[in-house]
């Protein structure tokens, strides 16, 4: 490499790199020029791969051949729905494999939505002699045996979460397997296995990391050994509690109360599986110190969890069933000025009529009463204009929108009228809107508005809603930082799509299902963009069986540079140059 | 935002290839995600012709965009005066017969967007009484584990994708049976009809997949138990079911006293199965 009129030596670049840590930052400093890129890929430590079929392991190898952290993502978000049929993809396997031959010292895997085998957690235990953080998250394939060859021999290890990933809990043994001379962890999330763990092993390991900072038990995790395990990490910050229940006692009351009290620097609080009331007043004494709250399992009533949430002042982050009820999130507003993030989730999402006193008021309260609030989630039965026109004008700030109203096509319930204007209301006055879930009855104005002012606007999910490709039109050509586009069940078809195709270059991927694409148009996109990956599943057998104007199930469109993937299942068909020549 | 200043932002997305790349056309390695959207590469893709003569309706009524995702079948018509919902089969429906569920809507697949832990809280926690003690060395989840459920594979004859289903969301072989029902009612129709074209054919096929549990229908639910032997479903308690069930098989009943046979013969019960497919 030719060091021409350079005022600083490499080395001294370098250093200076080392500061930047942004990804987008980091892409922009390897475009200056040739020399910067390289030095830039040789100090690169950390990477974030969106999609996993968008590069392949051998061109992440090349180009980064020091990295310390890598995380992937697989499948496509509507999965965790049950849209994605079983052995659609997104294998761990060949990253893993091809990992551990190219970085030693990888310290870091962080993976969403991907298949892993214990083979592959194995390759891992015995591959990177300094790993230290592995986090699983809504993954599966693997058994409590692949977590065992992890404890048994990542010895620096500091960092196991498993966060709301399919396990095959074979035993609670696993637990055991961490050797007596390991202390290093800090922190660990069990919280989706179904068995009961070893508890005795847990409590020593708790009681031997003092280093531990989170920890988040299992459902099978009983109140009354909870105690104990909070005495062993009197430091922990965040902890998520087993199933919340027991014979009421007064003496496991006071134990679990004090236990409670000794943990000053405690400030998340999750689990709360199988509430008894009672027991809820223990942990009264830390509300003040909570920043974050997750009592989306609590099946308990309004007047429980407003009294619980009523002395969380400063509480940032709400995660709550729908029996809190109008009424309490008018106390929240009330009582949690700080409040930046609030998730309500139903407790009986699929009863016809509404069990809960839960309307479009309670996110009205809460939008008026929390100035910070950004983030926003909310299942609920009716919805307003009125009401969306209201919150958006409160909250400009809002940067996450998701709203479910539970019956598909529901119209504003005052007027009857489509939602498109309350829904344009959010797009207009949040201007910093980064990410969008519609629903109710839409028709193609609300994308319209969505185009014109949803210019922030990088994820946008899309059901039951729209009239003809003109919707599908107006968020292609008008969202300029789309990134991700979901849409299940929306007359959107060729049209929009075809025009917009250089588009989908700009995106990570486009996942459509129930819609009007046909696969003649499928076949066309994969024939003109050599650069996405256009597939479409379809469970009934070949699309190429069925006229080209017949409708895909299920379409998925990503940019990649690493050309069609070889891993398909048989319900998974590729349209790119040669399928479409070989099916002509 | 004009078109010089979008261009100069694409060109600052992150790539894999050093910039000047893009004259490199060997290998798809070497090629990055060329942002530049040119009016021409539009206009090329629009002048292709494709189906001028395309009968896509791209409005309409929700039924004619489902595909054959049969769970998705039951799309409410929406009236607004009206709150119940009917899918268009059962509303040309005589008197419903006592497997028929129609008068309220089929579950539509991934709605609402929740994760399957989140969907039976209602049912499977009772704030009033403690949980039952943990199960002793069962292989089985502990009451729904971490919030999660218990799922296992159910695959059926004629269809080739299996499924999975939660067997927490069920507390009766009742339920279980008509939850089979909605699952494959519409995939079978499918394969019926797979060599067939338009989307509106499925929904009239789609036949009640009825008498799983006793011998009466056209298909008989099976299941593999934790020590690999195949079982009628429906035999013992239904506590002890989910104790023990390891996977799901709707089996076509003509075949099943065969199968009975073999399994006689031959005591492998799985595996034997595994091997004919």
């Amino acid at each position: 490499m030719k060091k021409a009129a350079y005022s600083f030596p490499e080395e001294v670049l370098e250093h200076v790199f080392s500061f930047i840590i942004s990804d987008k930052d980091r892409s922009s400093i390897s475009l200056v020029c040739k020399s910067w890129y390289e030095i830039e890929r040789w100090c690169r430590r950390k990477v974030f791969v969106g999609n996993c079929y968008a590069v392949s392991p051998p061109i992440l190898i090349k180009r980064f051949p020091e990295l310390r952290s890598v995380t992937l993502k697989g499948k496509p978000h509507f999965a965790d729905f049950n849209l994605v049929p079983e052995g659609w993809g997104g294998f761990a396997c060949p990253w893993i494999r091809a990992m551990a031959g190219a970085y030693p010292w990888l310290e870091e895997i962080r993976l969403k939505r991907m298949v892993v085998s214990d083979e592959s957690l194995e390759i891992i235990a015995k591959s990177f002699r300094n790993f230290k953080v592995l986090v699983l998250s809504s993954c599966e394939g693997f058994t409590t045996e692949g977590l065992a060859a992890i404890a048994a021999n990542c010895r620096n290890l500091r960092e196991l979460d498993l966060r709301e990933s399919e396990v095959e809990d074979l035993s609670g043994r696993w637990l055991s397997d961490f050797p007596d001379s390991y202390t290093s962890l800090e922190s660990l999330n069990i919280s989706c296995l179904g068995n009961e763990v070893n508890l005795l092993a847990l409590e020593r390991l708790v009681s031997r990391c003092p280093n531990l900072k989170t920890l988040r038990l299992n459902r099978a995790v009983p109140l009354d050994r909870l105690p104990n395990l909070l005495r062993g990490a009197p430091q922990l910050a965040e902890l998520g509690t087993g199933a919340y229940t027991s014979e009421m006692r007064p003496d496991v009351f006071s134990n679990l109360a004090e236990a409670f009290a000794g943990c000053k620097q405690l400030k998340t609080l999750s689990g709360f599986w199988d509430v008894l009331p009672s027991y809820l007043p223990a942990v009264y004494p830390i509300c003040s110190q909570l920043i974050s709250l997750n009592l989306s399992y609590a099946t308990v009533q309004s007047p429980e969890l407003i009294k619980l949430v009523s002395l969380c002042e400063k509480l940032q982050k709400l995660w709550v069933l729908d029996y809190i009820e109008d009424d309490g999130l008018e106390v929240l507003a009330a009582s949690c000025k700080d409040l930046r993030e609030l998730r309500v989730f139903p407790s009986d999402p699929f009863g016809l009529e509404p069990n809960v006193a839960l309307t479009e008021q309670g996110l009205v309260s809460v939008s008026e009463g929390c100035p910070k609030l950004q983030s926003v989630l909310y299942f609920c039965r009716q919805m307003s204009n009125a009401a969306l026109n209201t919150i958006a004008r409160n909250r400009p700030n809002l940067t996450r929108f998701r709203l479910c109203i539970i019956e598909p096509r529901s119209p504003d319930y005052l007027t009857l009228q489509p939602l498109d204007d309350g829904f344009g209301a959010i797009v207009e006055h949040c201007k910093d809107l980064r990410r969008l879930s519609l629903s109710g009855l839409l028709t193609d104005r609300v994308f319209e508005y969505i185009g014109t002012y949803g210019k922030k606007l990088e994820m946008l999910s899309v059901a039951f809603a729209g009239d003809s490709d003109l919707g599908l039109h107006h968020v292609l050509s008008g969202c300029d930082n789309l990134r991700k586009l979901e849409i299940r069940d929306c007359p959107f078809g060729d049209k929009a799509l075809l025009a917009n195709a250089a588009k989908l270059e700009t995106m990570r991927s486009l996942w459509m299902s129930s819609c009007s694409v046909s696969f003649g148009a499928c076949k066309v996109l994969g024939q003109k963009m050599p650069r996405l990956n256009v597939e479409v599943m379809d469970e009934s057998g070949p699309p190429d069986s069925r006229p080209e104007s017949s409708p895909v199930e299920k379409l998925y469109v990503y940019r990649t540079v690493a050309g069609p993937r070889l891993d398909m299942p048989g319900f998974v068909w590729t349209m790119d140059d040669d399928s479409a020549l070989r099916i002509s | 935002m004009d078109e010089s200043s979008r261009n100069d932002d694409m060109k600052l997305e992150l790539r894999l290839a050093p910039p000047g790349a893009e004259q490199q056309q060997q290998h798809w390695g070497l090629i990055n995600g060329i942002r530049t959207t040119t009016k021409r590469d539009e206009s090329s893709v629009l002048s292709l012709g494709y189906f001028p003569h395309a009968t896509i309706t791209t409005k309409g009524s929700p039924s004619s965009t489902t595909t054959s995702s049969s769970q998705a079948a039951a799309l409410p018509l929406h009236n607004n005066a009206d709150k119940k919902v009917f899918s268009p089969s059962s509303a040309n429906t005589a008197v419903p017969n006592t497997s028929q569920k129609r008068t309220a809507p089929g579950p539509v697949v991934g709605w609402p967007p929740i994760r399957s832990f989140r969907k039976n809280l209602a049912n499977s926690s009772s704030s009033s009484k403690p949980p039952p003690p943990p199960p002793e060395h069962h292989n089985k989840d502990y009451g729904g584990g971490g919030g999660k459920g218990m799922f296992v594979k159910i695959n059926m004859d004629g269809v080739p994708i299996g499924r999975k289903v939660d067997l927490n969301a069920y507390d009766s072989y009742e339920n279980l049976s008509n939850a089979v029902d909605q699952l494959f009612r519409g995939l079978l129709a499918a394969q019926r009809d797979s060599s067939g074209g338009g989307v509106n054919k499925l929904q009239e096929e789609e036949k009640v997949i009825t008498g799983l549990l006793d011998g009466s229908g056209e298909y008989t639910l099976v299941y593999e138990d934790n020590e690999g032997d195949r079982m009628l479903v429906g035999d013992v308690p239904w506590h002890m079911f989910v104790s023990t069930v390891k996977r799901l098989r709707v089996l076509k009943s003509s075949e099943l006293s065969a199968f009975t046979q073999l399994l006689v013969l031959f005591s492998v019960g799985g595996k034997q199965e595994k091997d004919a497919t």
